[in-house]
């Protein structure tokens, strides 16, 4: 498992260029172009249950969805981050991608650290430091449970049709 | 209750809301441009399954990658045509319309009052008719295509005073920028921005500048208040005053933060690369090369924007090594800046006139920077790689910094050509 260790304002063009929006949109297409314009090594390198570090506001800019979708695609288990910028946020609990609002852990990890993982306790270890995160909110759990919006939106349309899933 | 929280509880069926808390609302409109083929791809099945849950929720705006680039958009921009023919979506609007921001205020589809979402970050702009309006991205406008209905956290809010009046030659985009210089990128992220003071100087065309970079400053949405600017810009589009409902916070409203900034202190400034918070003053680049400029965009395309560029311009022409790009936020106010002789005008400076969309602002074609290239822009992201070229600088500024800096093919201050 490698960590990635980004700063601060990572907006979405970094994560995935402008030019492609309109030309890639399914996983396969997204993932050769992930970071594109942050850090060549990532779409080369990166290996399921991967962690991001990065600093505050990651995921600020464009609306579009392809950084979020593309992050999942390749397996990365969590982007920790300082904060998140909002739509990103959202994409993150749409796409079923873990995101972790940690300042604290981001503050305390230093290149080289060793990052574990435990999300069902909602807690991060960092070194020999274990650092906790809160749950989405009640509301949302069961966008978060279904893994992701549309199939949380699938289930509760049938569900209001009578059939089953 | 603030402005965010007296408009989601009504559109919650609620009597009040808390900053904090969740709610489900039903949203006025749902917004999308040329993504809709994407977003209709997801749920191709349960479209037919299902249909749609709302056709006049619905508004399809083709914008970003108009006239088709290659033969993937054209398919792309003819699957949208035939949902739209299909499903008798009403508020379609088809290549050279304008950009979706403009499109949806001039064409009175967003009204005070109202809850919009798009699946666009600057979907934000239409706070400048003090609607709440905030960007989602595709999947969560697929699943409103077939609910109609969505979930928002109730956001803490930041009151923006603004004081007096700006000077001659700087405008609302140095204005908001120079708040985004102030507070950062992440300044108000998850909030949202409601401004107020002296606005009365402030024209409808400021008010989108301003509202349209909300997000550069994380907002959620940003908004003003009605007042008569407001009022006489709906009635001249023919909006009747009896079909919007004007909200506002109440005077004993909870604030996060409440900041205020003297207009009369604002100087022209530029958002230097990479970050749009990296705000100077122009005196601080001045005489940087540019190789081309961009005076245009949904935060400057409109004929306010050209007139005052056309008005520096006048007769002189643009320097010899820089390009100048003019890009009409829309149909509409290109015809008006036709009228007014402005295109013209800077079409005989040199100017290459761009069809109303987003064009070069998002890097995709026309306008394309190459490697070492620097381009003054009036858009709202100067991102590395935003203009197609990770290796290209952007920096943004106001018409009239773009303008003046045209003539010279340098970065100069308005103030002095």
């Amino acid at each position: 498992m490698k960590v990635w260790f980004y700063g601060d304002d990572i907006n979405t063009d970094m994560l995935f260029p402008g030019k492609y929006t309109y030309t890639c949109s399914k996983p396969e297409e997204i993932k050769p172009h992930l970071l594109e314009d942050l850090d060549l090594e990532f779409a080369k390198n990166v290996q399921p249950g991967d962690i991001i570090i990065a600093g505050k506001n990651f995921g600020c800019g464009s609306s579009r969805e392809q950084p979020v979708v593309g992050l999942k695609a390749v397996g990365v288990a969590a982007v920790i981050a300082k904060s998140f910028a909002r739509i990103f946020y959202r994409a993150g609990i749409n796409q079923g991608l873990l995101l972790i609002e940690a300042p604290e852990a981001v503050d305390y990890y230093q290149p080289g650290m060793t990052v574990a993982l435990d999300a069902r306790a909602g807690k991060v270890k960092i070194g020999e430091q274990e650092f906790s995160f809160p749950k989405p909110p009640a509301e949302i759990m069961g966008i978060v449970e279904a893994g992701g919006l549309l199939k949380y939106t699938r289930k509760r349309l049938r569900e209001s049709q009578g059939r089953d899933e | 209750m603030t402005f965010a929280e007296k408009l989601l509880a009504y559109k919650a069926n609620r009597s009040s809301v808390k900053a904090g808390e969740i709610v489900f609302c039903k949203p006025d409109r749902l917004l999308m441009h040329d993504n809709a083929g994407a977003i209709i791809d997801k749920i191709a099945k349960e479209l037919g399954e299902f249909g749609i849950a709302r056709s006049e929720q619905i508004v399809i705006v083709l914008d970003h990658t108009i006239p088709a680039v290659d033969e993937k958009t054209a398919t792309g921009h003819k699957k949208i045509r035939e949902f739209v023919e299909k499903y008798g979506i009403s508020h379609f609007f088809d290549v050279g319309v304008g950009v979706c921001h403009q499109v949806m205020v001039e064409k009175g589809l967003v009204l005070p009052g109202m809850l919009a979402v798009g699946s666009d970050s600057h979907t934000c702009s239409y706070g400048a008719v003090n609607a709440f309006a905030t960007g989602i991205d595709r999947t969560e406008a697929a699943a409103l295509t077939l609910t109609g209905e969505t979930w928002f956290k109730v956001p803490q809010s930041i009151k923006i005073n603004l004081k007096g009046r700006l000077p001659e030659m700087v405008t609302a985009k140095d204005l908001v920028l120079t708040i985004i210089g102030s507070i950062g990128a992440d300044g108000a992220d998850y909030r949202s921005v409601e401004f107020r003071g002296d606005i009365s100087h402030l024209t409808m065309d400021d008010r989108f500048t301003i509202a349209n970079m909300g997000v550069e400053m994380g907002a959620k949405n940003a908004v003003f208040p009605v007042d008569e600017v407001t009022r006489g810009f709906l009635k001249g589009i023919g909006v009747e005053r009896e079909s919007y409902q004007e909200f506002w916070a109440d005077p004993d409203a909870v604030y996060q933060q409440e900041l205020t900034f003297d207009m009369e202190q604002i100087v022209p400034v530029v958002a230097a690369p990479h970050k749009v918070d990296n705000v100077k003053p122009v005196s601080e680049v001045a005489g940087l090369d540019i190789q081309q400029c961009l005076l245009g965009t949904c935060t400057n395309g409109r004929a306010s924007d050209f007139a005052i560029a056309a008005k520096i311009i006048g007769q002189r022409k643009v320097a010899p090594k820089t390009r100048l790009l003019l890009l009409p936020a829309s149909r509409r106010e290109l015809e008006k800046a036709l009228d007014a002789g402005d295109i013209q005008t800077l079409v005989e400076a040199g100017g290459v006139l761009l069809p109303p969309g987003c064009g070069p602002c998002l890097g995709a074609h026309q306008g394309v920077l190459a490697p070492g290239e620097r381009c003054l822009s009036t858009a709202n992201r100067n991102f590395k790689g935003r203009m197609g070229c990770r290796e290209a600088e952007i920096y943004l500024a106001s018409p009239a910094t773009v303008a003046a800096s045209a003539l010279t093919g340098k970065i100069t201050d308005p103030r002095e050509v």
